[in-house]
């Protein structure tokens, strides 16, 4: 806290009395966010402490600050994002949008909602943006730190317990995080975790090299699908066995009020019913990659056009036991008006058929006609 | 918006939980298992708020398997309940209570089955029928009506069967299947999942 300290933060402290009687909005129940300065927030494994009472040494994270006791914001927060993530028999998708909104603003209409953690583990977030950055990051650093304890990576349900338990501490405060967690259990006798990070680090090069291509106009399906089936190809060979009880795909959703679930298809965000509609109606586990790819960019794509609070482009990620790949950013803009093209052409041919059909028709008519008469 | 149950026999406690894991309107996962093993023959079951259920009932059930670990030998289910009421009861009064409504199912080599009724306000009551949730109330008369003390599993399981059609009838949320367990003295068993027909 160094500038803190140069701004002689701490020195006017000794003056402000000690002020008991907070007020609180939220009812005696929750904690207020004094009670909530005075635990650390950097001791995330230990129990809140009780409010001792007497202040020897006060510090920035003291009770008697009034400054920090009432947070008064300006703007209310918005949770608008859409963000879903899947796992299917090639891995997991996570795909999200990247619209950062306030209230009635787009703050970001660029914003990235999905960060990698490591090389087999992507986390999409949704909630309080700056809540968001703060907890990926404290994530990624305890992750790290269990990877060169334990000389193994944490699994996603791992890493999920592990975000959970230092989320609960917060809970009642206005802390908003709600994080999918996409990524690949490996097994560790194939693979330590030094090959992993190699063979991730490998993948992705291989990848950025790949998808410089603009992404072209193409229907629901992936416009990559000849780049992504070749390095597909190469995949396969070194793909580890299916799905065993220790390895494979994992989705897992951490929320700060504590919910923690584990499961297939997981959407999170103001646009998430939108997403589940598609995401219900299409998903299978025997999925090509580029059909779940298509999926989740259907999805994503649904979702943005019906809510106010997801738009912009999509983000699409795709995680395989060899690390994570990333699809270019695409705008759905673009993806409106191709629909509205391909609607209307679609119309066009049916008008069409429609008429040839009534041609036919007539014609054989006429011709029963005509038969008839000739009889006569 | 969630649902507990449990019914006493003789020798056996059957208890059952719905599937659904919710946020706000979105059913988040349909098969999530409401139901805590705090040891061989103690179930718990846990719903109520988001996070608080699985932070207190895995605490509970971490230090049960801690004072079998020290001791020896494990926890009563009278003493796993009242173990657990007095952590509900300590946290009430904090900044930090825990709102979860519990039941607790065990069998005990000297008392034989119990089954206790626990909820937010660290209430405790043994009771030979129970429920939580909604759903509660328009079960519990059923359960009055056709209960006796010395009920069989077929029984005990058609009693519940009951229960749920009534769910299915009259209350307002589609909760389309449940969880099944029967403690006796060979331990917990996993029944068939009961899951509510066509109205």
């Amino acid at each position: 806290m160094a500038l803190q300290d140069v701004c002689g933060f701490m020195d006017y402290l000794d003056e402000i009395p000690p002020c008991h009687h907070l007020p609180n909005e939220t009812g005696s129940l929750f904690k207020t966010t004094s009670e909530f300065e005075t635990d650390c927030p950097f001791h995330f494994l230990s129990p809140p402490q009780q409010n001792s009472g007497k202040h020897g040494v006060p510090s920035l994270l003291s009770p008697t600050f009034p400054c920090l006791s009432t947070h008064q914001r300006p703007f209310q927060l918005s949770h608008g994002t859409t963000t879903l993530g899947f796992t299917f028999q090639g891995g997991v998708i996570a795909a999200a949008d990247t619209r950062a909104s306030c209230k009635g603003l787009i703050c970001c209409p660029i914003s990235q909602k999905i960060m990698p953690i490591h090389s087999h583990l992507v986390v999409t977030t949704s909630g309080s943006g700056a809540d968001c950055m703060l907890w990926e990051r404290i994530l990624t650093r305890e992750m790290r730190l269990y990877q060169l304890r334990h000389r193994r990576r944490l699994t996603v349900n791992g890493a999920a317990k592990l975000l959970s338990m230092m989320l609960h501490p917060f809970k009642g405060t206005e802390v908003c995080v709600a994080v999918t967690l996409c990524g690949w259990d490996g097994e560790d006798a194939k693979i330590t975790f030094q090959t992993g990070m190699k063979m991730g680090a490998k993948v992705e090069k291989t990848m950025k090299q790949d998808s410089h291509d603009p992404i072209k106009n193409n229907a629901l399906s992936s416009p990559n699908s000849e780049m992504m089936s070749s390095t597909n190809k190469q995949y396969d060979q070194n793909t580890l066995s299916a799905i065993g009880e220790h390895c494979g795909p994992r989705v897992c959703y951490v929320c700060s009020d504590g919910l923690q679930l584990r499961g297939e298809i997981i959407s999170v965000g103001s646009g998430s019913p939108y997403a589940y509609a598609v995401l219900d109606d299409g998903w299978r586990w025997e999925m090509t990659v580029d059909e779940a790819m298509g999926l989740a960019r259907e999805a994503v794509f649904r979702a943005t056009h019906w809510d106010a609070y997801s738009g912009n482009n999509v983000d699409l990620f795709h995680i395989t036991a060899l690390g994570l790949r990333r699809r270019d950013r695409e705008d759905l803009k673009e993806e409106y008006y191709r629909e509205k093209e391909r609607a209307k052409k679609m119309i066009k041919e049916r008008e069409k058929e429609r008429q040839k059909k009534e041609k036919a028709e007539l014609a054989e008519e006429a011709k029963d006609i005509k038969s008839v008469h000739g009889e006569y | 918006m969630e649902y507990l149950i449990g019914i006493q026999g003789p020798d056996f406690v059957l208890v059952a939980a719905d599937n659904v894991a919710a946020s706000s309107i979105i059913q988040m996962k349909h098969d999530y298992d409401k139901m805590f093993k705090l040891s061989e023959k103690i179930l718990l079951l846990c719903v109520g708020e988001a996070g608080d259920t699985v932070q207190f009932a895995e605490y509970i059930q971490k230090n049960v398997q801690l004072y079998k670990m020290r001791n020896g030998y494990e926890l009563s289910p009278s003493a796993a309940a009242n173990f657990t009421r007095k952590n509900l009861a300590d946290y009430l009064r904090s900044r930090t209570p825990y709102h979860v409504n519990l039941l607790l199912a065990g069998y005990d080599e000297t008392d034989g089955p119990g089954l206790y009724y626990m909820d937010h306000l660290s209430a405790l009551a043994k009771a030979p029928f129970a429920a939580h949730g909604y759903g509660a109330f328009l079960t519990l008369s059923i359960l009055d009506r056709y209960y006796k003390p010395d009920l069989t599993r077929e029984e005990a399981v058609d009693l519940l069967k009951k229960c749920i059609e009534e769910l299915n009838r009259r209350f307002i949320l589609n909760l389309h299947s449940f969880t099944v367990r029967l403690i006796d003295k060979d331990g917990i068993h996993d029944m068939e999942k009961l899951s509510a027909g066509p109205k």
